[in-house]
């Protein structure tokens, strides 16, 4: 046996539990790449088969056949059919559902007339008997020209027959099941038809075609497939006649979604908390450890603390993932994709359109992926273009900050409070954004683009542990990657601007503030941030004395802040001379540039500056009014609360009037809640479209959106 | 000729017929073929789609599809 890994490819419908036995036979061991030229994920991983032997194991997307109909089928057929692609793979393994076996066999027809070695394998034998199923194997074995394996993934047994069997595919039969002439115009065989026929004579060759293949399978099964009907449990259909009822249908739909989301904002308080607290002590740590200088100020404040608005919204995005991954897994997704449906049509969008825009929620680039089994391009080009609307993490902290700054915390009905209220509406404003500009897209986009739609109901089960928790970990790593990039690089040039000064104040800030301190003494604002600090310590030495069991006077309070006042003293100095060096930045020039186009929305420079650099990544925002507001010393969960003071206490230099009102915040809010401010998900729609024209219709597109809203409402509200 | 569209819930029928050029391809390989079983398990609010049972698989179409597939009632 050669050392040289065999190339297996697996092939299936969907819900054949094919990605259940990928990750049986690769554990961790796998990759998530991008076809080359294609923008259909490929999954890939190590199999060791035995101890000299290792596979690469392909999963293929779930396909019915080989008769491309959506962007991941496509990638099966170009991987099975092409010798020449890295991918083409030795033997080819068709995973089947035994309770399905009539309609998995369909495309098993179709990569054995491809002529390479196959395997078939059986699942879910577990189920067999239950079901009342018999199956002669060596009868069917000998009419399909195949070696089969009966497998379990959820029992995991047969799985060391299959690598055996992997192993020894040189004896696998390569010969066609269907003898060559009794399908004639075959498209599997003859690829060249798909281009050399019109749409409708390929339609009715391949329609043709399939029902030879059924009639073929029919035939074999007979022989050798027994099923006791009455042994089928009807609880499935009991389920069904719950979730997929006309009224309680939606009801349950509708508290699910609410009790995720729900439990999504509890759970993922806490481990973001933590996030948010260890990067800001990295940050700090650095900036002790490592010799003051340019370098250091880059790793401290523009990497560490762009890596930081990444990794804090993991918690988030993992679990809304996860209960995605539960939904889908128990067969639970595709009866929302059938009771949407029409909803959904509505607006030009697809039943499963709704699985991405749910997801949106956490964060549009794994959403914008999940449109991929959408087999209508109209369809899912406008799911692409409308999901961003939808208020995913990233605008979370944005409308936290602004929301108490301009929301007043005043209860209404008891229970609720306006802010609460804000944030709910401004969910709802971002999906009736999305519905809307779906509609006006359906109406205006003339593509012609074939919409049906097809779909099956998978039986319901209990969802795989494993299966879940590689579902989540991938589209995490995903979320993580891709906007990462995108977001480190951004944090990077915006610490550069930001540090090039355009004139001397820049470079003497120092001297000037100083002088001024010296001069004036300290004004309000400086005075509220000294104070801060003070009540801060003075709170830190209270814990610090109540975890060591003591008591501390009053007396030994005051002097050490005495002792303390000087350096805190120097820290405002230290944070007002940053803010006048932002000014006099580049970055800053840019912020004041901007101000005629943004004045009408209520904006100043500096704003303009936020929203500049925000353009790459909405979580940028925070950090650069935070910079801004020179309070970039001040790395804790007090720092919201000390920009929102020195936000509060913002006036517009001309005017004298307050920056922050309700009318500007309003203004921004709408700002946020509409602008395509992320340069991952630009990316992404580019791959997803294949150029830059959809991806540019969305930046001015939503932009637009953002400034005339803001516009309008500033305006009213002022 | 009676069609799927005109089927009522619960009801069983035998596919006789349907246009080759209209109806989607993936119906057919998921097993709506001639001489095959189907059965409407569930309806949607406004006329949205079918939910169908076909020779043991589970199948949501919509309504204009299965305006297209041809049927005899098994009574």
């Amino acid at each position: 046996m050669s050392d040289a890994m065999i190339k297996v490819a697996l092939i299936g419908n969907p819900n054949t539990g094919k990605t259940s036995l990928f990750n049986h036979l690769t554990g961790l061991n796998q990759k998530v790449g991008n076809y080359p030229g294609i923008t259909v994920d490929k999954k890939t991983g190590i199999c060791k088969l035995s101890k000299t032997q290792k596979a690469t194991i392909l999963d293929l997307p779930g396909t019915y056949s080989l008769n491309a109909s959506s962007a991941d089928e496509k990638i099966t057929i170009d991987t099975l059919n092409d010798a020449t692609n890295e991918f083409s793979p030795d033997v080819a393994v068709v995973v089947t559902d035994v309770e399905q076996l009539k309609r998995n066999l369909l495309v098993f027809t179709q990569v054995k007339d491809l002529e390479i070695p196959t395997l078939l394998v059986i699942n879910m034998a577990d189920r067999m008997q239950s079901r009342g199923i018999s199956l002669n194997i060596p009868q069917l074995e000998a009419d399909l020209n195949t070696k089969i394996i009966v497998i379990s993934s959820k029992l995991q047994t047969g799985i060391d027959d299959l690598k055996e069997a992997i192993i020894s595919y040189t004896s696998l039969s390569t010969e066609r099941c269907i003898s060559a002439g009794k399908i004639e115009n075959n498209t599997i065989t003859h690829p060249e038809l798909l281009t050399s026929l019109s749409a409708i004579e390929l339609k009715k060759v391949q329609h043709r075609e399939t029902i030879i293949r059924y009639q073929f399978i029919n035939a074999a099964l007979k022989k050798s497939y027994k099923i006791d009907r009455s042994k089928a449990s009807d609880l499935q259909a009991k389920l069904d006649r719950i979730f997929t009822h006309k009224i309680f249908g939606y009801v349950i739909f509708g508290v699910l979604l609410l009790l995720i989301f729900q439990v999504i904002f509890e759970w993922s308080s806490v481990p973001m908390e933590f996030i948010d607290g260890a990067f800001g002590s990295l940050a700090d740590w650095t900036k002790e450890t490592l010799p003051e200088g340019m370098f250091t100020n880059l790793l401290a404040e523009g990497i560490i603390a762009g890596l930081g608005g990444i990794v804090i919204f993991i918690p988030q995005i993992a679990f809304l993932f996860l209960f995605i991954a539960i939904l889908e897994e128990s067969g639970y997704m595709s009866r929302v994709v059938f009771l949407m449906d029409k909803i959904m049509r509505r607006f030009g969008l697809s039943g499963k359109s709704v699985v991405p825009l749910i997801s949106g929620a956490a964060c549009a680039i794994p959403a914008i992926m999940a449109t991929r089994n959408i087999e209508s391009w109209k369809e899912r080009l406008i799911t692409i273009l409308v999901t961003p609307f939808i208020t995913c993490s990233a605008r979370l902290p944005v409308y936290a900050i602004l929301i108490a700054l301009v929301i007043p915390s005043e209860r209404v009905f008891w229970i609720f409070n306006w802010q609460g209220i804000t944030l709910m509406a401004l969910y709802i404003i971002g999906f009736a954004m999305a519905l809307l500009s779906a509609y006006i897209l359906h109406k205006t986009l003339k593509i012609e683009s074939k919409s049906y739609f097809v779909v099956e109901m998978p039986k319901y089960k209990v969802p795989l542990f494993k299966n879940v928790a590689f579902t989540v970990i991938e589209k995490t790593k995903t979320f993580v990657f891709e906007a990462g990039k995108i977001i480190l690089a951004i944090s990077i040039i915006l610490w550069v601007l930001a540090s090039v000064g355009v004139n001397e104040k820049f470079d003497n800030a120092d001297a000037i503030i100083t002088e001024s301190v010296s001069k004036n003494g300290f004004n309000e604002i400086q005075e509220v941030s000294l104070n801060n600090k003070v009540i801060r310590f003075k709170q830190s030495l209270a814990d610090e004395a109540s975890e060591a069991g003591k008591t501390i006077t009053a007396q030994e309070i005051n002097s050490a802040i005495a002792e303390k006042t000087p350096e805190f003293r120097q820290a405002v100095i230290d944070d007002e001379i940053s803010a006048l060096r932002l000014e006099n930045s580049a970055l800053g020039t840019i912020g004041k540039a901007i101000e005629p186009a943004i004045k009408p929305l209520g904006y100043d420079w500096k704003i303009g500056i936020a929203l500049v650099s925000s353009f790459a990544a909405r979580e940028v925002f925070i950090g650069t009014l935070a910079t801004i507001y020179s309070v970039g010393s001040e790395g804790d969960d007090e720092e919201a609360n000390t920009i929102k003071a020195k936000m509060e206490s913002e006036v517009h230099a001309s005017s004298g009037k307050k920056v922050f009102t309700f009318a500007s915040g309003i203004s921004l809010l709408l700002f946020y809640a509409f602008a395509m401010q992320c340069m991952s998900t630009l990316a992404i729609v580019k791959r997803e479209t294949n150029g830059w024209k959809w991806p540019m219709v969305q930046l001015f597109g939503m932009t637009a959106i953002a400034y005339v809203a803001g516009l309008i409402a500033y305006q009213l509200l002022k | 000729m009676l069609t799927v569209a005109e089927l009522k819930k619960g009801e069983k029928a035998i596919i006789l017929d349907f246009p080759v050029d209209t109806i989607p391809l993936k119906l057919i390989e998921m097993g709506c073929l001639p001489g095959n079983e189907v059965m409407l398990v569930q309806t949607t609010l406004f006329n949205g789609p079918l939910f169908l049972m076909i020779n043991g698989s589970n199948i949501a179409i919509r309504k204009d599809t299965a305006k297209e597939i041809l049927i005899e009632k098994i009574v």
